[in-house]
């Protein structure tokens, strides 16, 4: 009787557990194949087109303005990202009070919602420092917003590296830099790439951040100091107008197969490199 | 002799005066960058509070925070935000209460029931749940939610609620795989089924890392903007109810940020300072949640 | 260089933290000679091995009196450290061949401190891999990575490294106590070739294994050394009793 009930316990948790699981990837399955299957067939070569018109609604300059503040970005982001982390792991002292104090505004900048960086970068970039709706001040407030995406994925990658190497190159006489640089950061380039290929996810799917920082203008900008919308903010712009309700679906193709590409990228490096890292040559 | 005899290095104190000079200058450098995160933060706190607080001041805290009525343009205006505060906890209560059992279920899947075979399909698509951005969200929930619940707090809840899945599943997951082995193994031994060994021993042990992972989910929740607004309805008045619309302090940045000016302006950006404030407790909870989950694995 | 002293060590202390590791040593170790350090675990002769190339400054809280002198030049009294590392080589218990190929390992440390030219670098590497006797086995797998030599080789190849800079003294710290028997013979081998050319300094857990390769043997105890004497005298007849009883088996 008694073991009766304690099958029927088990049975009842396997479904919940089971289910739970079912429902989440349910819930992804259908929001993919409800935007392929509306959005495939009205893919047309208009939307590619190099000029925007309120006709073709083309996403090609989005596309374009995506990966301009995309790099400006990570022309920001990456290199203060992992020089902090080469300061947090290399050469902050054990008790430095200076790491504490990172890491805690680190942990605060990665809980800061994107519409608070949108209001920051907007009160200081475009107001303040004057520059504008444009591309630079889309893309600095972007590099605060993935700064400690990139620090955190940095620091893990050089935590990894075993300390035998390091040793093994003062041993040979070598000075910290370079150390650093030819033996610590080389072998922890898989988890750094992989963590920049993450904070590119971020940048192409962000929205609130850069309304009111890059700006909704349509085409592709002639400077940096122009404005322009990335292909979220294009998606958000048709989608809200309510008019072009094809080319949204459309555009959220691109944008899904964008992402999609984007993880399977990181999830590839992470995995081929990192897992054979032991075994992989360094040139 | 030996090798020198082949080449000569080039050991003169001249290079090691050059090579100290690059090591302290490179030092300096990477603490430079390491505090750029810091001044970031500063910068952050500097302009939402310098714009944000006179405004508050202006207006009056308690008819600021308090204030059941929000029209700003009207003469003479009204900027009260308890709507919007309102409307920002209702939306996320529900997207809690609908992700966070989901979400909290998937992971005690993922990390004890999943065959490893499933394994490599399933983690790549709960990342990608992460990967998706909240415009797609936003536009999915117009097409798909809309037509049966309206603009209203139950679809941005539902909305929401699938889109803390992949955080509260990430940590919650890591949180279950950190409980130690043995303590499974030990109520298996006692005669406990798989389930009733993993409910009743391995996921209590993990509480606190799981609790952080539902306090995160709340973070990401009430700081969501876009998904919201494309759902909710944005409606500035107190909720009404599950079907009626209501719009959050997110919402209400972006939908006015445009035209507002001067006291309008100062208003918006305080209600950025209370998001931010809100953010800052949720952040506080879970470090302190996260240091009693290390402190859990440990023992 | 025979016979004359390479190391003098004055009355050293070395603190970690509170805790006192090395008491008071006085030492000086022959040039072209191969010296052994053996004694329990945790009784200094890691440590001590490590003061010589000056590996504790990575070491937290490590803090260090007296004086080690290098052919009379102090060694913790303004002398460059990469320098010291550069004339006193170093190789590690576990072998730990740098993630790139068996050709930048060696090169690593000549184009540390400065060569570029291709063919000075192909010379060096070919010379170290011929004297660390491994060079028949790698020579057609340069550009190979390191790591994916085993592990007798990647210690092999670890000293090649440590030869490739042009040392004057080696600094052993167990390095064969990661291998297998045959890779230990072949390293054991190695070491009585390379006393010809170089200084060596041994740290060892194995007994037979100073007696096989080492001209003179220093026995550590808690920090101190107990008896420092000529191997063949020392494994023959101690002078000190705690001496006897550990080559003898009764500790340690």
């Amino acid at each position: 009787m008694k073991k009766q009930k304690q099958k029927l316990t088990e049975k009842a948790f396997a479904v919940l557990t089971w289910g739970a699981a079912a429902l989440t990837l349910g819930t992804l399955a259908f929001l993919i194949a409800f935007i392929l299957i509306r959005g495939i067939p009205h893919l047309k070569p208009s939307l590619f087109a190099w000029e925007y018109t309120s006709e073709n609604v083309s996403l090609l300059p989005a596309f374009v303005t995506t990966a301009e503040i995309t790099l400006l970005s990570l022309l920001i982001a990456v290199p203060l990202g992992v020089f902090s982390a080469i300061f947090l792991t290399e050469y902050a002292k054990r008790g430095n009070k200076a790491v504490a104090l990172v890491r805690l505004t680190a942990e605060t900048l990665s809980g800061i919602p994107s519409i608070v960086y949108g209001l920051f970068g907007w009160l200081f970039f475009v107001t303040s420092l004057k520059w504008g709706f444009s591309l630079l001040s889309g893309a600095v407030t972007l590099s605060i917003m993935i700064l400690p995406l990139i620090m955190r994925s940095a620091e893990e990658a050089l935590k990894a590296v075993p300390d035998t190497y390091r040793e093994g190159a003062f041993g040979l006489g070598a000075g910290k830099l370079r150390m650093v640089f030819r033996v610590a950061l080389p072998a922890a380039m898989p988890g750094i790439l992989a963590g920049v290929i993450l904070a590119v996810g971020r940048i192409v799917g962000e929205t609130a951040a850069l309304i009111y920082t890059a700006g909704t203008v349509a085409q592709i900008a002639p400077s940096p100091m122009a404005s322009a919308r990335t292909l979220s903010v294009h998606m958000y712009a048709l989608s809200s107008e309510g008019l072009f309700m094809n080319e949204s679906y459309a555009t959220a193709v691109v944008l899904l197969l964008l992402v999609a590409g984007i993880n399977a990228l990181s999830g590839f490096i992470a995995k081929r490199l990192g897992g054979k890292g032991e075994r992989q040559g360094g040139e | 002799m030996k090798n020198n005899s082949q080449f000569a290095m080039r050991d003169s104190q001249l290079k090691n005066r050059r090579g100290r000079f690059a090591e302290a200058l490179m030092g300096a450098v990477f603490l430079c960058s390491a505090l750029a995160s810091v001044a970031a933060v500063a910068l952050i706190c500097l302009f939402l509070f310098v714009r944000g607080l006179p405004a508050m001041a202006e207006i009056g805290l308690f008819r600021f925070l308090l204030g059941r009525e929000w029209s700003p343009t009207d003469i003479p205006p009204a900027f009260g935000i308890l709507p919007m505060i309102a409307g920002s906890l209702y939306i996320t209560a529900g997207a809690v209460v609908i992700g966070g059992p989901v979400g909290i279920l998937t992971a005690v899947f993922l990390a004890r029931s999943c065959p490893k075979r499933l394994y490599r399909f399933v983690k790549p698509g709960v990342d990608l749940l992460a990967g998706i951005p909240s415009v797609v969200y936003g536009f999915f929930g117009m097409m798909v939610l809309l037509p049966f619940a309206g603009s209203s707090m139950l679809s941005a809840s539902l909305l929401l609620g699938v889109m803390i899945l992949p955080t509260v599943i990430g940590l919650a997951e890591s949180a279950l795989r950190a409980v130690p082995e043995a303590y499974y193994e030990g109520a298996l031994a006692l005669g406990a089924g798989h389930y009733r060994s993993v409910f009743r021993v391995v996921l209590p042990a993990a509480k606190s890392g799981v609790l952080a992972a539902v306090v995160l989910g709340v973070g990401r929740a009430i700081g969501e903007t876009m998904a919201v607004i494309m759902v909710a309805g944005n409606q500035a008045r107190m909720p009404l109810g599950l079907l009626y619309g209501a719009r959050t302090l997110t919402a209400n940045i972006v939908l006015e940020m445009g035209y507002a000016a001067e006291l309008h302006r100062g208003a918006l950006i305080a209600t950025g300072v209370v998001l931010f404030v809100f953010i800052l407790i949720i952040n506080l909870s879970f470090s302190a949640l996260k240091g009693a989950s290390r402190r859990d694995s440990k023992n | 260089m025979k016979d004359k002293s390479i190391f003098e060590i004055k009355s050293l202390d070395l603190f970690y933290g509170n805790f006192q590791a090395l008491k008071s040593i006085n030492m000086e170790l022959a040039g072209g000679e191969i010296t052994a350090f053996i004694g329990p675990s945790g009784c200094g002769k890691s440590t001590l091995l490590k003061t010589l190339n000056r590996m504790n400054d990575l070491v937290e809280g490590c803090r260090i009196t007296g004086t080690v002198r290098l052919m009379g030049q102090d060694v913790y009294g303004g002398m460059d450290v990469n320098l010291l590392r550069r004339r006193v080589g170093m190789v590690f218990q576990k072998p730990n061949p740098f993630p790139m190929s068996v050709y930048d390992n060696i090169a690593f440390g000549p184009r540390t401190h400065g060569v570029k030219k291709k063919s000075a670098l192909d010379s060096v590497v070919e010379k170290s891999l011929r004297d660390a006797a491994i060079w028949d086995e790698v020579k057609d797998r340069l550009k190979k990575p390191a790591l994916a030599l085993s592990g007798g080789q990647q210690q092999r190849l670890c000293i090649a490294r440590a030869l490739a800079v042009g040392p004057e003294v080696l600094l052993m710290d167990e390095p064969t106590s990661a291998l297998d028997p045959i890779s230990t013979g072949k390293i054991e081998e190695l070491l009585l070739q390379l006393r010809e050319e170089y200084s060596i300094v041994i740290v060892t857990h194995n007994m037979q294994q100073a007696t096989r390769v080492s001209d003179r043997t220093a026995f550590f105890l808690l920090g101190e050394v107990v008896e420092y004497a000529k191997t063949e005298t020392m494994f023959s007849m101690p002078k000190d009793k705690r001496t006897e009883d550990y080559i003898t088996g009764r500790f340690g």
